[in-house]
């Protein structure tokens, strides 16, 4: 989906707030939802993808001013809620409030029907998708043209395995592309590396 | 005295909801509410930079070490009793000289081989960090005190799959001969990331 997550690129942030030294957490609660959705994850409870995708699924509003531990709780909550685990109801009497949840989730799809297999040097295309489901295919490349680099072990595929919908582990390629390319107009001289899957890319001639 | 009732449409506390549903997990039956506690002791003191920073100094010490961390990252840093989680696959050791320069990002959401390098820091996860970091690469990292001279080529690895990247410095020269203990005490977790050189 074209969620506010989907970042790169985007303008108007301000400068990054550089901390050496911070601790990883900053209160106790932090640890704990960091914990429980690890252990959730572990014990089935949901996948990454899944967890992944609940994240992006938050109104965008939310989003945006939730802290990135907030964001994990939200997530857990809501596939919690969806599996059937607990109710809404119950989580707001309990938590005496309510609890903002993500928003529902569109239908996710299985493989590319064709799928190429590539090797380093190869020139591809990324396909022009937009899917309302999950997608680990980040809109900065959409469309632009790269050099495969290395291919990875296989992974399950995200835009299934978010949405329970059956498919084939497949590769992920290291493809790297020219920042100018990605960004002709406003950008710093650099070449980026995205791992992207076999579903979403196709070969050059 | 009993506290107040909060009004009744307010967003409740991220305490409260997040005490909501370990309490409604544990009333089912889920067993996670007993490992939460040591879980969450666990994860920052065991998911450290320092663990990253000894497979670096090996690295810089022992060639053949460096040459199967470089093949096998993975297999690399299992040598010095470090494991991955079983959605990590393969982690990628990116090798900086004095004319390349990596940096690892995330721009989806914020993945990082916490096991190795350490749970990643705030700024890392921060939007700010996500949007610019492919775009305004340079200007990011000078913000950050590196200014990367023109010549330099730098690589931008975004965490788009389950493949996770570490950046393995370049050995300062004056530390040559050092003991790994204080050639690892160099290595602090931006240098992993790339958000600076040693």
């Amino acid at each position: 989906m074209d969620g506010i997550h989907d970042l790169g690129g985007k303008q108007g942030f301000g400068r990054v707030r550089h901390a050496p030294g911070a601790p990883a957490f900053h209160a106790a609660w932090e640890q704990r939802v960091a914990a429980l959705y690890a252990l959730a994850v572990r014990h089935g409870l949901f996948n990454m993808d899944e967890y992944r995708h609940a994240i992006e699924r938050m109104e965008p509003r939310h989003y945006m001013a939730a802290g990135y531990f907030e964001r994990t709780l939200t997530s857990l909550a809501t596939l919690c809620v969806e599996k059937g685990v607990v109710t809404l109801g119950e989580l707001e009497r309990r938590a005496s409030g309510r609890f903002p949840l993500a928003l529902p989730s569109a239908p996710g799809r299985s493989n590319a029907s064709h799928r190429e297999h590539f090797k380093a040097g190869d020139r591809v295309l990324v396909r022009q998708d937009a899917v309302p489901g999950h997608t680990r295919l980040p809109a900065y490349i959409r469309g632009k043209q790269g050099v495969v680099v290395s291919e990875s072990p296989a992974y399950p595929f995200p835009d299934a395995h978010a949405h329970g919908v059956a498919a084939k582990d497949e590769p992920t390629f290291d493809v790297r592309f020219h920042s100018a390319d990605l960004w002709p107009d406003a950008v710093d001289a650099a070449f980026v590396h995205v791992g992207v899957f076999q579903s979403y890319l196709e070969r050059v001639a | 005295m009993s506290e107040p009732s909060p009004p009744p449409n307010a967003i409740a506390s991220v305490e409260h909801r997040l005490q909501a549903i370990e309490t409604a997990l544990a009333e089912r039956g889920v067993k996670l509410a007993e490992a939460v506690e040591p879980a969450a002791q666990m994860a920052p003191e065991t998911w450290l930079p320092q663990s990253g920073a000894r497979v670096v100094a090996k690295a810089w010490t022992d060639a053949a070490f460096r040459q199967r961390l470089l093949a096998n990252g993975m297999a690399g840093v299992a040598e010095m009793g470090i494991e991955m989680p079983p959605h990590h696959r393969h982690l990628v050791v990116l090798e900086n000289t004095p004319n390349v320069h990596n940096l690892i990002c995330c721009t989806l959401c914020s993945c990082t081989a916490y096991t190795v390098i350490g749970l990643p820091p705030d700024w890392y996860k921060d939007l700010e960090y996500r949007a610019r970091v492919v775009r305004e690469s340079r200007s990011v990292l000078k913000e950050m005190g590196l200014e990367l001279a023109p010549d330099v080529e730098l690589r931008v690895w975004d965490t788009t799959a389950d493949t996770r990247y570490m950046v393995l410095p370049t050995q300062p020269p004056e530390t040559q001969g050092w003991p790994l203990d204080k050639l690892a005490a160099l290595v602090s977790q931006d240098a992993m990331i790339g958000a600076a050189r040693l």
